[in-house]
Order: structure tokens, then C-alpha cells, then sequence
């Protein structure tokens, strides 16, 4: 029962990561309609920049802000020079062009850090774990992100639903023809809107940085769960990204904890084995086909 | 940049007559994404043996062409043709990764080329398939993990909890380990795309194993153990790692994290021999910011070898005997014992190592004992040669 | 006008005929692998460009088309080679005239089961749906140790053909030279035949088409899994060029490249996808020989290309053409 409490735990943390990086980009998506491929990168470059900060200071915490402006920054620069330029053309040349842009980042990160994984540690007060309920040890940093998670899901909740920000956030996702009909300057919320997602995507590398490598190429590897997330949330949803990001966190943790162990009681040897691990692995895709299959346009649709 | 011309430069230029162009060698290895530093080590560990020559190996002047292959097997390809079919190479090294080997290597061999590998042993190209004009330098896939196997044997081990990722070189990690190891091991397989190891840290705790192996190259691996730590395992279960995991870049990223941890090598920079001591000065002062890992004591070997192979050959112009040459193996190799199976892999000494606090606080990795005596590889039975 | 363009297209065809000869001359004669390679990337892109192009449905898993023609060719080989037979039903061969048509079927099947479940969706959810599928194959290729693993597959002897030495670099471009222009002809006849009016027409406006009476379902379908075959053909070439197949042709990376192909070449246009297969190979291949840092001068020629240009490399050419 504590192993499943603790997998339930371990689960919620991996989803609140995810919808730290699933809410910008489903933002960017929803309301501006583009297809943001570099927003891995931005993930790579607040950790980058925050760890290097950190690492140089010698503090954890002056190392947050470096990397929500490094990201915020970069993000300003990607929408003004680039994004802003294709807003009116197809999709596809967006995607091109962010690509393009992961090249240039990913290769800037290695001539200015070099080839070699940044060092990281823990911030003094987060290094142990604590027992939450009796035989439970766990880590007390893990514990911050999840409570960090929380908090950033409730203050775009208040931001997304009770500021004039905020309607016209929930406006462009809904009809964005409408919005700018109605005279809104909508560059000017397009720049807010990617600089956010930038930032909270920048938070997300940060907080992730302790626990897994600083390395080029981080981003990659965790932007097509974010995809995943946003499509299964429903593209443009806050809510959905948050809903589906805990969804997957902890039903691929627990798949990947429990399916190989209950096949081997239906089943025996290696097959078991062979076929719960296959499912786990590609749980999530499964998922997202599944829930494609039923509801085409993810959890929580928005719009029309 | 890239065709760095090794310091052949002023001093050759004046000192010697006109002599005839220098030998070309190729290295195709990769230098992008986040493995990079596994191509840049073994490039610039080969490096360091050229220049500690003056631009010469074995007394021929040499200049070595680098191109990134990206860890695209086309890529490797298309540079290995480019390099035989251009630029007249006869000679090519450096790729890191197998499946870039499996699309250049028979391509190269089949040239008439000959391909020394600093790092990738794959087993497809070590039993029937092995080639007289392919050798490898580093070691065979499998001899790592068996090595690692044998030491939580000798260790006193009876229960394991063995992790990897779920591919090919994954499964046959553990399969090499149990294949020495001989007590219960409990398999857990991982995603190969996955980041976030907290739910095998339930498992292992769950478990309660007298020690854990696990096999996560890179960055996984990194990923893996500052989660072990934060998990409090550390400490509570020991760990015994293969040398791909357990690096010294890798331990520069975790630091404190793998204390304690130990791990199987056929290297290490506190080895005791002439070659091991030149090597490892040598690369402190050209590069004091940068940890020497195995990878570049693999890059460095295969440069020594080339170049006792070509103190008797004079170069590339008979093949046969610069085949002939490299086979004998007869250099001074950092790691002690060397030779060559009859499948044309490494016969060598396994280490037991242990990460310790060095001198100056940050952690090190100190060889322990000897585990393994002149061991070669399981396939070698299976070539013909 | 239009005889100057039947024109440009033999002086066209008549240059990529002669292109081992003039490897051979200038002494570049790597590069003619690297035309091999482009020409079997563009039929890949020009696959992809039949659905996503004309038939407006973006794909982000012909990766999986690709790499399942690539291990079809590597598995028959192998059987070939070890005498044994596949699920114990079919032998293995090594006659190209046999293995590219088994890995365009295979293929074939492949996309009709996929799409089949993916047209259900559209949009964005039919990218990630896509893409989702292909992610699958790629964890299965990579866990199968019959065949390799993630170390692939190796093919030790290039295909077969009969009176042909295959093993020569040269006829092996011409067969894939010869390949390709029939593709291009055949997928030429597809797109101006009523099909593909049709395929045009439901890109433009779906609801119109299906008030017409047009099963539009099952012309989507259609144009998948004939865009699933050509890229398993691409796929089947490549294994016979490389010599080799891994789970790589299958990863989503690559079904990137093959989208940045036809993007980069000119969505929706003919020549467009081969255009950029061969500006991207080039581009790379050229700039990692120059530099190690190569990715950064390519994401910015990307960049500039995307930022400079409306319609790609095609559009751009067009432009420079209108003007003069």
C-alpha cells in the first residue's frame, strides 16, 4: 500500500512537471495557433542559465530568477524576430523555422558551456526526505516541485479566469479573428503570451535541472510528452493541460511500476515481461491514441 | 576547424627535408547532440598522441580529418565513402556509437580500408562477421558488463536488482552480468526515453537487493544516480556499475552523488604504468578544465597502436603489413596487458574501482583490485579467423 | 512556354544521368552516394508531400513507412542468407525485383491500419496521432534482437537484379535514378488525375466535398497508404544503398527531416520535395565537412530560407524567375 502511495506521489510529481512545460506551450498553440518546436529549447536554457547562475553564486535561489529572464528574454526575442514575422503563413513554415531555431540553440549552448553536463546539487534545506506518513521517506525536493506545480497551476487559474489578461487569453483561444476584431492590440497579447509560456517553460528546466542532467538536447527529449500532454488536454486548455499532465504522470509511473509484476501473475516468463514492458514504454502514446479515438479533440476542447 | 591540421606545422616544415604529403587518417565520430563529449574526448585523446609526436605517429608525419557524424548511421556512411574515395584514406577511426558502425564499417572493410575502433565493439560485427581489416581498440560491448558481473560476484553479492533501458544494448547489459554474476537478479527495464526514475527507486527499495546494477549511458545515467541519492538509497544499497555509466564527466555532473559507488573498468587515471602517468599529465596541462574519461584514454590508445604499427610499416602504402602490424599490437598500452583474440578484440585486465573523495573534495574514481585476467570476448569462438 | 519547360526537364534528367561521370571527373566521387541518397530522400518526401501537400493532411509518422521498407529488405536478406523462413511461411530472397515490391505491400498494409485509426482525427491530433504510431514501431524495432536491436540490421550484398553488378556504385545510382523517375511520373499522373482533383478539393474545404456525395473518408485513405507505399519504396532503396537498416529510420527525428524536406523544397509543388531532400543532404554534408559547429550555420540558412522565402526553395526559384 505505501509503494502505491509512493508511486501515486511520484506520478503527480512527473505530471506537474510536465504541465509546467504543457501550459506555455499549449497557450502559444491555442491562442496564437503556432507550432512552437524550440519551446524545448527554452526549457534548455532556463536550466542552463539558472544552473550556471546558481553554480557561480553559489546559491540555489538567486539562480531562479536568472532562468525565468533567460527564458522570458529568449522567448521575447523568438516571437519579435521570428515567430511574429509568420503568423499569417501556414503552419509548416512555423515548424521549419523553429526548427531551425532548436539547431541554433542547441549548438550556441555547446560553444558557450562546452560539451560537458553542468554539475547541480540540491538547495541546503531540500537535500534529505521526509517521512510523510510512517515507512515513507521521501524526498523533500520532489515535494517542492509538486507544491511549486501546484501553485503555478492556481495563479494562471486566477490570471486565465479573473484578469482582463486573462479573458482575452481565454477570448484568443476560443476565436481568434474575434479578438482582433474587436481591436485589441493582439500583438501585444501574442508577446505576453509567449513570453509566459518561455517562462514558465524556463521555471520547468530549472526545477527539473537537480534531478535530471543539464546537457544539450534536454529539451528534445521532453517535448514530445509536452505535445502529447497538450493534445490529450485539448489544445489552447490550461485546464486540460493540467488534468492531462497529472493523467500521464501518474499512469505511466504506475505502468511502468505495476504492469510488469501483474502480467507475470497472469502470465509467466518472459513473455510477461517482455509484453509489460513494452506497454509501459509506449504507455504513453497508447494513451494519447486512445483518448484520440473516443474524443478527437482531446479532454478538454476548446472552442469550436 | 575541422581539418586541424595537426602540429605538423613550423617545426616539421623546417627541421626535415621535403618529405613525401602526410598520411591521412580519418575519424568519423560524433560531436553533436548530447553525446558530444563522448566524440570530443576520443578526438582529442588521439590528438594529444599525435602532437606528443610532433604531428608524427611512429615517425610518419600524419593528418587526421574529423567529421561529425551527427549519430546518424547515413551520415557515417557518407563520410566513410567521402574519406576512402576522395581523399585516398586508408585508414579510419573514431566512431562512437554501434549503430554508425554497422552502416560504415563493412563499407570501409570492404574498400580494402582498414577501420580501428576507439569505442563501439558491437557483437554483429565480432563473431562470424569479423573482418581482418576491423579492429577494436576499447573493448567488447558484452566484456563490460560481464566484468561488472564478476565483481558483484568477488563482492559478495547474492540478490540484485539489475535496470536498463529497454533496447537491444540495454538487454544485453544485463545479460552479460547475470551471464558472471550467477546469483537472483530481478530485472526492471526502463524507458529509453525516460528522464524520471522515481518509481524504479520504489521498486528497488521494495526489493531491498544486497547491491543494484544498472546500465544508463550519458545523461540517463547522471539522471539516475542524483535520483538514487535524493531517494536516500545511497548508502542503504550499494551499486556496482559497468564503465559507460560511470565516467568521468558523468562524475563531474553528480558529484557527491556517487560516492561510495563501485564500478569496472579497464582504465582508470590512477594506474600505475609509464604510458597511463604520460597520458594523464599530458592531458592535464592541454586541457586542466576538462575530466579525462575512458573515452579519451581509448582515442589515445588507438593513436598508439596506429603508431607502432606504423614505426614498422612507414605508413599505409602495403596494407597488408600495416595489417600484419596491427595485429602484433606490440605498444605500450595505458591500461597494462593488451593484445588481440583471434576475432581481432581487445584480450585484457578487468579493474574493480571504487568512487572516493579525492585531495581536493571532489570525488575520483580509485582502482581497487584486479577482477579479471587477459579476458576476451564470448564471441571470438564464432570468427574465422 | 510549356515547351520550355518539357525542355528544362531533360536537361535535367539528362545532368542526373550524367551525374557519375561528372563525380568521376571533378574526382568527388562521394558525392555520388550522396545523390543516391538524395534521390531515395526525395521519393521519401515527395510520399509524405502526397498527403501533406495535396491532400492537407500533416503526417508526422512517415518515418514508420520509411523504416518498415528498409527492415523489409534487411529481414528478407536476412532469411536469404540463413536459409530459414520468416514466421515460418516466407523465404527470405535477395532480388530487388522481389523486395521492393514486398516492402511497398508491407508498407501499404502498414498505412492502411494506421490511417484507418488516425483519419478519425484531424489537425493537430492527426500530427500527434501520427506520429504516436510510429513511436510504437520505433520501440518495437528497437527491442527485437533478431534483428539487431537499435545496432540495425546489416546487409552485407546490395539487392539483386538480373544482367546488373549491382555492386557498382554507378548502376546502383542508375536503378535508383530509373526508380525514381517512375515514381515521379506515376505520382505526376496520380496528382492531375481526378484523384487527386478530388484529394485537392477536400484539402480546400472538406464539408463541401462530402455534401458532393464524395466518400471523403476513403479518398484520405487512399492517398495515405499510397503516400505510406512510396515511402516504404524510398525506405527499401535506402537499406540497398546503405547496405544497413536500424530502428533510426524510424524515430520521429527523422520523420522531422522528411516534413523539413518538403517544406524547405516547396509544400504542395512536384519538385519541391526532391529540391529540398538534396538541399538539405547537401547543406549538411558540406557544412559538417567544414565545420564541427555545422548544426548553427544550418538552423540559420533554415531560418533565413523560411523567413526570406513563401513556398520554399520552389517558390523562391519561382520568384527569381517572374523577375527576370
Amino acid at each position: 500500500m505505501i509503494l502505491v502511495i509512493e508511486q501515486i506521489l511520484n506520478g503527480l510529481q512527473f505530471g506537474v512537471m510536465l504541465f509546467l512545460l504543457a501550459a506555455g506551450l499549449t497557450l502559444i498553440f491555442g491562442i496564437m495557433g503556432v507550432i512552437n518546436l524550440a519551446h524545448g529549447s527554452l526549457y534548455m536554457i532556463g536550466a542552463y542559465a539558472g544552473t550556471w547562475v546558481a553554480m557561480e553564486t553559489g546559491s540555489f535561489w538567486i539562480g531562479i530568477p536568472a532562468a525565468l529572464v533567460a527564458a522570458a528574454l529568449t522567448g521575447f526575442a523568438i516571437e519579435t524576430l521570428v515567430i511574429r514575422r509568420l503568423y499569417t503563413r501556414d503552419h509548416l513554415d512555423q515548424v521549419l523555422a523553429t526548427f531551425g531555431l532548436i539547431l541554433i540553440f542547441n549548438q550556441s549552448v555547446t560553444l558557450i558551456f562546452g560539451r560537458q553536463p553542468l554539475f547541480t546539487s540540491l538547495p541546503g534545506f531540500f537535500e534529505g526526505s521526509v517521512e510523510i506518513i510512517p515507512g515513507l521517506p521521501y524526498p523533500t525536493y520532489r515535494l517542492l516541485i509538486i507544491a511549486v506545480g501546484l501553485l503555478v497551476a492556481l495563479g494562471l487559474y486566477f490570471l486565465i479566469n479573473r484578469t482582463r489578461i486573462g479573458m482575452l487569453v481565454r477570448a484568443g483561444a476560443t476565436n481568434r479573428d474575434m479578438v482582433r476584431a474587436l481591436g485589441v492590440d493582439i500583438r501585444l497579447l501574442y508577446t505576453i503570451v509567449f513570453g509566459l509560456g518561455a517562462l514558465l517553460a524556463g521555471l520547468a528546466g530549472f526545477m527539473a535541472a537537480p534531478i535530471l542532467a543539464v546537457q544539450v538536447g534536454m529539451g528534445e527529449q521532453i517535448l514530445l510528452v509536452t505535445f502529447v500532454v497538450v493534445v490529450i488536454g485539448g489544445v489552447g486548455s490550461i485546464r486540460g493541460a493540467f488534468v492531462a499532465g497529472i493523467l500521464l504522470g501518474v499512469s505511466d509511473t504506475l505502468l511502468r511500476a505495476f504492469l510488469p509484476g501483474l502480467l507475470r501473475q497472469v502470465m509467466t516468463g518472459p513473455e510477461a515481461d517482455a509484453l509489460g514492458v513494452g506497454i509501459a514504454s509506449t504507455g504513453i502514446y497508447l494513451l494519447m491514441v486512445i483518448v484520440l479515438l473516443f474524443r478527437p479533440k482531446g479532454l478538454f476542447p476548446v472552442g469550436s | 576547424m575541422k581539418r586541424l591540421l595537426t602540429a605538423i606545422s613550423l617545426l616539421a616544415l623546417t627541421s626535415l627535408p621535403a618529405l613525401a604529403d602526410p598520411v591521412k587518417i580519418g575519424m568519423i565520430t560524433t560531436l553533436s547532440g548530447p553525446p558530444g563529449y563522448l566524440g570530443e574526448q576520443i578526438r582529442d585523446g588521439f590528438q594529444l598522441a599525435v602532437e606528443k609526436e610532433g604531428g608524427k605517429l611512429g615517425g610518419v608525419d600524419v593528418e587526421v580529418v574529423v567529421e561529425d557524424d551527427g549519430l546518424k548511421p547515413g551520415n557515417g556512411l557518407q563520410i566513410a565513402d567521402k574519406f576512402m574515395n576522395e581523399e585516398g584514406i586508408k585508414l579510419i577511426t573514431g566512431i562512437v556509437f554501434s549503430n554508425v558502425a554497422g552502416a560504415a564499417v563493412p563499407e570501409i572493410v570492404d574498400n580494402g580500408a582498414i577501420y580501428i575502433s576507439p569505442n563501439a565493439g558491437p557483437s554483429n560485427l565480432a563473431g562470424a562477421s569479423c573482418n581482418k581489416n576491423y579492429f577494436v581498440v576499447s573493448w567488447q560491448n558484452d566484456a563490460l558488463h560481464e566484468a561488472t558481473g564478476v565483481a558483484a560476484k568477488k563482492l559478495g553479492y547474492k540478490t540484485a536488482v539489475a535496470l536498463a533501458p529497454n533496447y537491444q544494448a540495454g538487454k544485453d547489459s544485463i545479460a552479460g552480468f547475470k551471464r558472471e554474476f550467477g546469483g537472483e537478479v530481478t530485472e526492471i527495464y526502463t524507458a529509453l526515453d525516460q528522464t524520471d526514475f522515481a518509481s524504479e527507486m520504489a521498486q528497488i527499495r521494495a526489493a531491498a537487493p544486497d547491491v543494484v546494477f544498472q546500465f544508463h549511458p550519458g545523461g540517463l545515467g547522471i539522471a539516475f544516480l542524483k535520483q538514487y541519492q535524493q531517494a536516500g538509497l545511497l548508502g542503504q544499497i550499494p551499486m556496482v556499475l559497468s564503465e559507460p555509466s560511470l565516467d568521468s564527466v558523468i562524475l563531474g555532473a553528480v558529484g557527491d552523488a556517487a560516492i561510495g559507488i563501485k564500478g569496472t573498468t579497464h582504465w582508470a587515471a590512477d594506474f600505475d604504468n609509464e604510458a597511463s602517468k604520460e597520458l594523464v599529465s599530458a592531458w592535464k596541462a592541454k586541457y586542466p578544465d576538462r575530466p579525462l574519461t575512458t573515452y579519451g584514454q581509448q582515442g589515445y590508445d588507438t593513436a598508439r597502436l596506429i603508431a607502432s604499427a606504423f614505426a614498422k610499416t612507414g605508413g599505409v602504402d602495403d596494407m597488408d603489413a600495416l595489417q600484419a602490424a596491427l595485429k602484433e599490437a606490440n605498444f605500450d598500452s595505458t591500461r597494462g596487458n593488451f593484445a588481440f583474440g583471434n576475432n581481432q578484440h581487445p584480450v585484457q585486465d578487468w579493474f574493480l574501482t571504487e568512487v572516493v573523495a579525492g585531495a581536493d573534495g571532489k570525488p575520483e574514481i580509485k582502482t581497487v583490485e584486479k577482477l579479471r585476467e587477459a579476458a576476451g570476448d564470448i564471441y571470438a569462438a564464432e570468427c574465422k579467423m | 512556354m510549356m515547351q520550355r519547360k518539357y525542355l528544362l526537364a531533360a536537361i535535367g534528367l539528362l545532368v542526373l544521368v550524367l551525374v557519375p561521370f561528372l563525380t568521376d571527373i571533378t574526382g568527388q566521387s562521394s558525392m555520388l552516394s550522396l545523390a543516391t541518397r538524395a534521390l531515395i530522400y526525395g521519393i521519401a518526401a515527395a510520399s509524405l508531400n502526397l498527403v501533406l501537400g495535396y491532400g492537407g493532411m500533416v503526417s508526422f509518422g512517415h518515418a514508420a513507412f520509411f523504416g518498415i521498407g528498409g527492415y523489409a529488405v534487411g529481414i528478407l536478406y536476412q532469411n536469404f542468407n540463413e536459409q530459414t523462413l520468416f514466421l515460418g511461411l516466407v523465404p527470405g530472397t535477395d532480388q530487388m525485383l522481389l523486395t521492393l515490391p514486398a516492402a511497398m505491400i508491407v508498407a501499404a498494409m502498414l498505412a492502411a491500419v494506421i490511417g484507418a485509426l488516425a483519419l478519425r482525427t484531424g489537425g493537430v491530433q492527426f500530427i500527434m496521432i501520427t506520429m504516436a504510431f510510429a513511436q510504437m514501431l520505433f520501440f518495437l524495432f528497437v527491442s527485437l534482437k533478431v534483428y539487431g536491436g537499435e545496432d540495425g540490421l546489416i546487409i552485407r550484398r546490395t539487392n539483386d537484379l538480373p544482367f546488373l553488378n549491382m555492386r557498382d556504385k554507378a548502376t546502383l545510382y542508375w536503378v535508383v535514378l530509373a526508380v525514381t523517375v517512375l515514381f515521379f511520373l506515376g505520382l505526376r499522373q496520380v496528382i492531375n488525375s481526378s484523384f487527386g482533383a478530388v484529394l485537392a478539393g477536400i484539402r480546400q474545404n472538406e464539408r463541401r466535398m462530402e455534401a458532393l456525395g464524395i466518400p471523403v473518408f476513403r479518398y484520405k485513405l487512399y492517398a495515405f497508404v499510397l503516400s505510406g507505399m512510396g515511402a516504404g519504396l524510398a525506405g527499401a532503396l535506402m537499406a540497398n544503398a546503405m547496405r544497413f537498416t536500424s530502428p533510426d529510420m524510424m524515430h520521429w527525428m527523422k520523420s522531422g527531416e522528411l516534413m523539413v524536406m518538403v517544406i524547405l523544397g516547396g509544400v504542395g509543388t512536384l519538385f519541391g520535395p526532391f529540391l529540398g531532400a538534396a538541399a538539405l543532404l547537401v547543406l549538411e554534408s558540406t557544412l559538417s565537412s567544414w565545420t564541427e559547429h555545422w548544426q548553427l550555420g544550418l538552423g540559420a540558412i533554415l531560418l533565413i530560407v523560411v523567413l526570406g522565402s513563401r513556398g520554399g526553395l520552389v517558390g523562391l526559384a519561382g520568384r527569381i524567375w517572374s523577375r527576370k
